[in-house]
């Protein structure tokens, strides 16, 4: 029996160990908002926090993850439903296409805020190498992510 | 770039002439799909066709009819109607339809004409429903309909000030007769209010809070999930596997071999599916699977091999057929007198499509009834649009199952990116033949190498190519050897035919185009601007070519080719028409400052192309350092593509086909040996990435001419202006794709 604490709530789960994270949320959960993508580490798609630090849920077994505690996208705007900045920024700058890869880019850009709230776009490439937007929506990315990042420093909590 | 429309697009548009001339007005309007007639409390509700519904509390929802694969047709089919409704955006929720074409007409993403299809019939849609309030209006003041004005939901009679509400209309246009669509007016550009501006996606809120919206997201109770092994070189079959060990793994439910379907092969091929309990489950039990294959009848296809032969092919000038000589001219004979004669040789290779959501569906069987789920492109049969392309799959349920195709219900779910993929269903046939023996709704995800490795790709290809330029540096003779692939030995693979309208041949003195076509086993499919997206790198960087050998700017010798007397007179606003051409290769040349004097290392690059009935020209900046690192700077697109739906949709297509385009030519390509891809993953195809995605600045000539789609017209121009822009800044010559052979790196 593994126990963590999913976007605030906890829960226990028993499956074969080596299941990575993704597939407990997704099938096991019914957390549908993370993406399968490459079942690598080499798209993002699948990008939740834990303990606050952005991880592949596809390649971290669920073994690791006793005690943890895990941010999903259904987690990330607050208790009372107000979205996160970056929600806000993603919707208003109509960032998504597809839309399939834009809850890992999310998880991605709000770890990054959350340790740097001012993030050049050299530290925006950095932060954001790992997603892969198929559809290329990389400009409005960017954009939200500085824009997001106005909000915040107007006192918007991440 | 054809003088007429993309290939396959033409293909299509000549089948459904008939069709597309009077566009199914008669089945859009009037019928009321039993779906929206159920469920809704109807007393006072106005539903004047298929697509609208206004209710007495002023909510009105409109139909979305055609799949949503991220080309954003979910919001600007919808805003089409809205328009011409004169409904508030904000008075509006979208409905997804369900499959019915016989109510909605074509319902499929494709071919970028989605927009263009549907333009004018979803405007007299949603005229209709306003003509019918302002008359309901009109007879509640006794007044003339036409001293009436309607805007946000509300008709003012416009001298008297009196207002009445949709909302408040809506019992009384619901008791009117409807009037024939033909007959209704339709608004002047000038007038338009919502199209143009900026609308953000329907789904959007969904989208960013993680609301399950995808194919993968599908679930019912007692659901299992399925994997499914196929033969890595195509046509193999299974010969044995360890099914008895599987069976035992955790998890998993059932194991068993299928045949593949003899009619249908590509639609069903033979393999082993795996039914567990949960995706994992299933994945791990695929791992473990040990299958001997017999390969006897299988792919042997050596993209090596290929190359080798297309070299020497490309030796000759001519190929096997011609499939265009100016008449009475004699092209040898032009290049025996021609001052200067350029050769070049371009090749290209394999790419799949990769959308970022692996193919997928979920298929529940229940007697003789078959429902699936799927993220799907095609998820009717388009009314037979595509019969003649091969596109056929409702027939393989009675052929593999035995359940007619009317007892077949598919209903599309978004798609998590199409580029053309989700228009060959094989993966819904899969989950459908898997569920047929599963007493429970199943699952079936392919993973990454499933996507990867069983795919129908864009066709590699090469150009042999030659230009004759006489003494004053004019083109006066040119050459187009297209070495292609054909599966039947008769047509050329999808996405691989070059029409005989393909540029500049028909503007030039004497010129010729032919084809060879290798056999090849590998499926080809269409691929974002199907032959376009090659032959654009091909022809538009030879151009460029061919005016650095006359000693000619670029800009100056496109143009002059663009106005040469012989350019065909466009057939109808659909065709290329050079003073478009020219209108917006002026405008990105000028934008981009094209020109100016360059920072060392840098150089701008232009390439037009046609395609999609798009008008679309580009200029890159480029630099290239020491170490032969590429970085795009920047990219300038100057686009007619009619009048402008969403432009915030429009806007976001043209960026994303812009990178999607350089990320394709920086480093993608298939290695196909033994018949089987040898790339699997997003290791070793790996995509353009947030640091190099340059910033795309997009510039709209608008025109009353109809709308085209933009999914894919954006993209075709970005390979050439970026290789030129290359040459500009070192002076080496890209004649290949991806750079990555050639040493260059993002
Ligand atoms: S699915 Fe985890 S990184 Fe791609
Ligand atoms: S929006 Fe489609 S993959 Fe990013």
């Amino acid at each position: 029996m593994i126990h963590l604490k999913i976007n605030g709530t906890m829960r226990e789960v028993s499956v074969d160990p080596a299941t990575p994270l993704l597939w407990v949320l997704r099938d096991t959960l019914g957390l549908l908002g993370t993406k399968f993508g490459c079942g690598i580490a080499m798209c993002g798609a699948c990008t939740v926090h834990v303990n606050g630090t952005p991880v592949r849920a596809c390649s971290t077994p669920i073994a690791q993850m006793n005690g943890a505690e895990i941010t999903t996208i259904e987690g990330l705007a607050r208790p009372d439903g107000k979205l996160h900045p970056l929600q806000k920024a993603w919707v208003a700058l109509d960032v998504p296409q597809c839309g399939y890869c834009q809850s890992g880019q999310i998880m991605s850009a709000a770890a990054l805020l959350h340790h740097n709230p001012k993030p050049t776009d050299a530290d925006i490439d950095d932060a954001m190498v790992g997603n892969i937007c198929r559809c290329a929506t990389y400009i409005r990315i960017r954009k939200a992510i500085h824009e997001a990042a106005v909000e915040l420093a107007k006192g918007e909590p991440a | 770039m054809n003088t007429q429309v993309n290939i396959s697009r033409r293909a299509i548009l000549n089948l459904s002439a008939g069709a597309a001339g009077g566009l199914m007005l008669g089945v859009f309007v009037g019928a009321t799909p039993k779906a929206a007639q159920a469920g809704v409390s109807t007393s006072a509700a106005f539903k004047p066709n298929a697509f609208i519904t206004i209710m007495p509390d002023g909510h009105i929802t409109i139909m979305s009819k055609n799949p949503e694969i991220g080309q954003g047709i979910k919001t600007s089919l919808p805003m089409i109607i809205a328009e011409e409704l004169d409904a508030a955006w904000s008075d509006v929720e979208i409905v997804e339809a369900p499959t019915n074409e016989k109510v909605y007409g074509h319902q499929f993403a494709g071919g970028s004409l989605s927009v263009f299809m549907n333009w004018k019939p979803l405007r007299q849609v949603g005229a209709t429903a306003r003509t019918m309030l302002v008359e309901a209006a009109a007879n509640e003041w006794r007044v003339p309909a036409n001293e009436c004005t309607t805007a946000n939901s509300v008709v003012t009679h416009t001298p008297s000030g009196r207002q009445l509400t949709y909302a408040a209309l809506a019992g009384k246009a619901a008791a009117l007769p409807v009037p024939d669509a033909k007959t209704v007016a339709l608004k002047n550009r000038s007038d338009f209010k919502l199209l143009g501006t900026r609308i953000g996606g329907v789904d959007n809120e969904k989208i960013v809070t993680g609301q399950p919206l995808f194919g993968i997201d599908k679930t019912l109770p007692g659901m299992l999930y399925a994997a499914y092994e196929r033969c890595p070189a195509l046509g193999g079959r299974v010969k044995s596997a360890n099914l008895d060990q599987i069976k035992k793994m955790p998890g998993v439910k059932d194991a068993f071999v299928i045949d593949g379907n003899k009619k249908y092969p590509t639609l069903l091929r033979p393999g082993v599916a795996i039914v567990a309990d949960t995706t994992w489950a299933a994945f791990q039990a695929k791992a473990a699977l040990q299958v001997e294959w017999d390969e006897t009848d299988a792919s042997k296809d050596s993209w090596s091999a290929i190359q080798a032969q297309a070299h020497d092919l490309g030796q000759k000038p001519r190929g096997e057929n011609v499939v265009f000589a100016t008449k009475d001219k004699d092209v040898d004979a032009a290049f025996k007198t021609a001052a200067k004669t350029v050769k070049a040789f371009y090749h290209y290779p394999f790419v799949p499509h990769a959308p970022l959501e692996p193919q997928n569906a979920t298929a529940w069987r229940r007697g003789d009834k078959l429902d699936i789920w799927a993220p799907t492109q095609i998820p009717g049969t388009a009314l037979g649009m595509f019969d003649s392309l091969g596109i056929v799959f409702y027939p393989f349920f009675q052929d593999e199952l035995g359940i007619a195709a009317e007892n077949v219900t598919i209903t599309p779910t978004r798609s998590g990116g199409g580029f053309g993929r989700r228009g060959w269903n094989d993966f819904l046939c899969e989950a459908a033949a898997i569920a047929a023996r599963v007493d429970a709704p199943v699952k079936l995800q392919w993973t990454r190498a499933d996507d990867m490795r069983h795919d129908q790709y864009r066709a590699g290809g090469f150009h042999a190519l030659e230009g004759g330029l006489d003494d004053k540096g004019k083109l006066v003779a040119f050459r187009n050897h297209f070495i292609t692939f054909t599966a039947n030995g008769k047509t050329p693979v999808a996405g691989g035919g070059m029409a005989a309208s393909e540029f500049p041949a028909q503007f030039v003195d004497t010129a010729e185009i032919s084809q060879t076509m290798l056999p090849l086993r590998t499926p080809c499919g269409f691929w974002r601007a199907p032959g376009s997206n090659v032959f654009a790198f091909a022809i538009q960087g030879f151009i460029h070519e061919m005016a650095t050998a006359a000693g000619r700017d670029h800009l100056e010798f496109l143009l002059s080719i663009m106005n040469d007397p012989r350019a065909p007179e466009p057939k109808g606003p659909n065709s290329l028409n050079t003073a478009r051409a020219i209108a917006v290769t002026k405008l990105a040349a000028e934008k981009a400052g094209w020109g100016r004097k360059m920072p060392a290392g840098h150089g701008l690059g232009l390439a037009f192309y046609f395609s999609h009935a798009a008008h679309i020209a580009e200029v890159a900046e480029v630099s290239v350092d020491k170490n032969n690192k590429v970085r795009v700077h920047k990219v300038w697109v100057a686009a007619d593509v009619g009048p402008i739906v969403n432009r915030s949709g429009a806007e976001s297509q043209v960026q994303g086909s812009v990178i999607d385009g350089i990320s394709t030519m920086m480093n993608l390509g298939l290695t196909i040996e033994k018949g089987r891809i040898q790339e699997s993953n997003f290791d070793t195809y790996n995509m353009l990435r947030m640091p190099h995605a340059p910033e795309v600045e997009v510039h709209f000539i608008e025109s009353d001419n109809p709308p085209s789609g933009l999914g894919e017209p954006a993209l075709p121009p970005i390979a050439p202006a970026v290789a030129n822009a290359i040459f500009a800044a070192t002076g080496q010559r890209v004649r290949s794709m991806p750079l990555s052979l050639a040493g260059m790196t993002v």
